[in-house]
């Protein structure tokens, strides 16, 4: 800030200098450094929002975009009772799949972390082993285990546990949350294990050392300091989720119809890209915040702890 | 010191594998006392320290702390406290939090326990910085918030893993004093382990020396100084000039020896001493070589002439060649008298008192 209006001395007096001078400058530099990833992140993620963003405040007039700015689509959105219900359903879903699948996935990651011993690589490797089959067949295999005739009926019935199949297993929400569990459960474990594989053993020790048994070291120690892990696999897990598509339509039946499915009817069957991108954005919107929250949520529990 | 020992160490031996860390220890560390485990690394010393600690579990013998058997019991339930080599300050808590740590499971009152922590703040010069954060101390703080955290627990023995071997040179003569004046202060049992010969000899009441997971010798610096037991203490603990003699006799105490250039010697026989082919091993310390100026007399001299100088400020190391030893002694004499002016090939005579010769085992 100091050197700005000397800078423009100098430029005033030998343009050419000064504009020079910029371009070897580090700052210019820097820039050069990073202007493909910047020009990328534009390119490909920036972008397409932007122009969701801009879809949403136009309107849909029979067969062309009226692009005159309106809060019409917003007012549908956020006033339907249709789209009301469809995105808290989508944000209850993601919320219990996130919470379910980095429940589940701790206690892996810990295992793998702690008592791994030489074999940790190989334990990593085979968590990534189903991630190589396609997404929709993991979900496919799932209709087949949960299904009215499938492994799992036949399972508890052969042992006697029920007389008749199940029928509430496939074709709903439980069957949408299960499906998604499962194929996010190694993007939950990894985070969690390298923040796992960052706390310095030392640390553990001196807490044993003060008094602490192994659960109270683990809730004083280990768990906040594996709080960022857990905070990014709860993140990674959640926002993908709530705009899922494929498992709601392949596992879900009609009572596990989540936002996605009406969005893409607006793109798609509806011809209202307008409407389309407005939940779309709204959808975006709640997701940040609710992943704020959910990161202050956690930070406070760390701290009750202590 | 009290009759029964604070710390009793009884014929612990560790394996991992087939490989020993611990052959057979026993040691006795008496209460209030400030003990050193001092070796090489990989002699076994953190392994017998985390033994102590409840962290390594040995695979054979007793750990006593104050008369009562602590090999079954965990960490948390020793009251032994810690001080790690990295000083381990958990980095999500402040100053006060880390130091209040461990009270937090003694359910104290709080006023009490903010007091307890004050004291212990207060006692390693650090009130002013309770609300810093780990990575907003200095190593020397950290290693102040390490000691704090452990000494508010009172607990009966504080154990050190090489705590000073993070901080540079100044700071570790800094903070040597002041661990020795707080164990006086707290009058706890200290035991520290350290591969840094003057540090253990500035700060101990006793020191071990371990070497391949034995104790070669437990005595008081000054002792295992001027008597190590075995050549690898006396090189361990500073320069020694070794040197092979003949035993003309040998009783059960002393050893008569016939040297090449130090004469006929009676000298104390070390303990587990057993001569080879007739030969002693003797030495003596650099420093207790004297260098004689001009035609100034002494009883017992050795003549020879420089072949080598190292210059060390206070003082200078003269290499010095002495016809008929296998090898040139080494001299260290302090700089009052312009023994850095000593000219390379220069003859010399060292004058020696012949007390200063020591035997040692092999």
């Amino acid at each position: 800030m100091v050197a700005l209006p000397d800078s423009i001395d100098v430029e005033s007096k030998q343009p050419l200098a000064g504009s020079r001078r910029w371009a070897s400058s580090d700052e210019a530099k820097g820039l050069t450094l990073i202007s493909p990833t910047l020009l990328y992140a534009l390119a490909l993620l920036f972008l397409p929002v932007l122009i969701v963003i801009a879809y949403s405040f136009w309107s849909q007039d029979y067969l062309t975009i009226d692009r005159s700015f309106t809060l019409e689509n917003y007012r549908v959105a956020l006033s339907e009772p249709i789209y009301r219900d469809l995105l808290w359903r989508s944000l209850t879903i993601s919320l219990a799949v996130s919470l379910i699948t980095v429940t589940f996935s701790y206690p892996v990651a810990w295992f793998i972390s702690f008592h791994g011993g030489v074999h940790k690589n190989l334990w990593l490797f085979l968590i990534t082993v189903p991630c190589w089959t396609s997404y929709l067949l993991r979900v496919m295999s799932w209709k087949v285990i949960l299904g009215y005739q499938g492994v799992l009926n036949t399972g508890l019935m052969s042992i006697g546990l029920i007389d008749q199949p199940v029928t509430g297993l496939l074709y709903n929400s439980n069957a949408v949350i299960i499906t998604l569990v499962h194929s996010w459960a190694a993007f939950a474990i990894l985070p969690i294990y390298v923040s796992l594989e960052k706390i310095d053993r030392s640390l553990i020790e001196a807490a044993h050392d003060l008094g602490d048994n192994k659960v109270w070291s683990f809730l004083r120690v280990t768990l906040p300091l594996s709080l960022p892990g857990v905070i990014s696999a709860f993140l990674i897990v959640m926002i993908p989720t709530v705009g899922d598509y494929v498992t709601p339509k392949l596992v879900g039946g009609k009572d596990g119809v989540m936002i996605a499915t009406a969005i893409q009817a607006q793109f798609g069957k509806g011809a209202n890209w307008p409407l389309g991108a407005a939940l779309s954005v709204t959808t975006m919107v709640i997701v940040s915040a609710m992943a704020g929250c959910m990161v202050l949520a956690l930070k406070l529990f760390v701290r009750r702890i202590k | 010191m009290v009759d029964t020992p604070m710390i009793e160490i009884d014929a612990v031996s560790r394996y991992y594998g087939i490989y020993r860390a611990l052959d057979d220890v026993s040691l006795d560390i008496a209460a209030g006392e400030f003990f050193s485990l001092l070796g090489p690394s990989g002699c076994g010393k953190t392994t017998l320290l985390r033994s102590i600690a409840g962290f390594d579990t040995p695979t054979s013998g007793d750990i006593r702390i104050d008369g009562q058997s602590a090999i079954d019991l965990p960490p948390n339930r020793r009251p032994t406290n810690m001080v790690f080599q990295n000083y381990a300050i958990f980095p999500h808590l402040n100053v006060e939090e880390n130091v209040g740590y461990g009270l937090k499971r003694l359910k104290l009152d709080a006023a009490d326990e903010r007091q307890r922590v004050g004291n212990a703040l207060e006692q390693v010069r650090l009130s002013h910085l309770g609300k810093r954060k780990a990575h907003e101390l200095s190593g020397g703080q950290r290693q102040r918030v390490a000691l704090a955290r452990a000494l508010v627990m009172r607990p009966k023995v504080l154990l050190l893993d090489e705590p000073l071997s993070a901080l540079d040179k100044k700071l570790r003569e800094e903070m040597q004093v002041e661990l020795r004046t707080l164990q006086k202060a707290v009058g706890i049992t200290f035991v520290l382990v350290t591969h840094d010969q003057y540090e253990a000899l500035a700060m101990s009441d006793r020191i071990a020396v371990m070497f391949g997971g034995k104790i070669a010798q437990v005595a008081t610096p000054k002792e295992i100084y001027q008597h190590p037991l075995t050549r690898q203490v006396a090189d361990f603990l500073g320069g020694m000039n070794f040197m092979q003699a003949k035993i003309t006799s040998e009783s059960a105490v002393n050893l008569s020896v016939e040297t090449t250039r130090f004469g006929n010697v009676t000298i104390a026989k070390p303990k587990g001493f057993t001569a080879t082919n007739g030969l002693a091993t003797i030495g003596i310390r650099p420093e207790r070589l004297r260098v004689l100026w001009d035609d100034a007399k002494a009883d017992c001299e050795v003549t020879g002439h420089v072949v080598d100088r190292h210059y060390f400020g206070e003082i200078t190391h003269l290499i010095v060649d002495v016809p008929g030893l296998e090898k040139p002694l080494s001299v260290s004499e302090t700089n009052n008298f312009g023994a850095d002016d000593i000219p390379v090939g220069a003859p010399i005579r060292l004058a020696y008192d012949p007390d200063a010769l020591v035997a040692m085992a092999d």
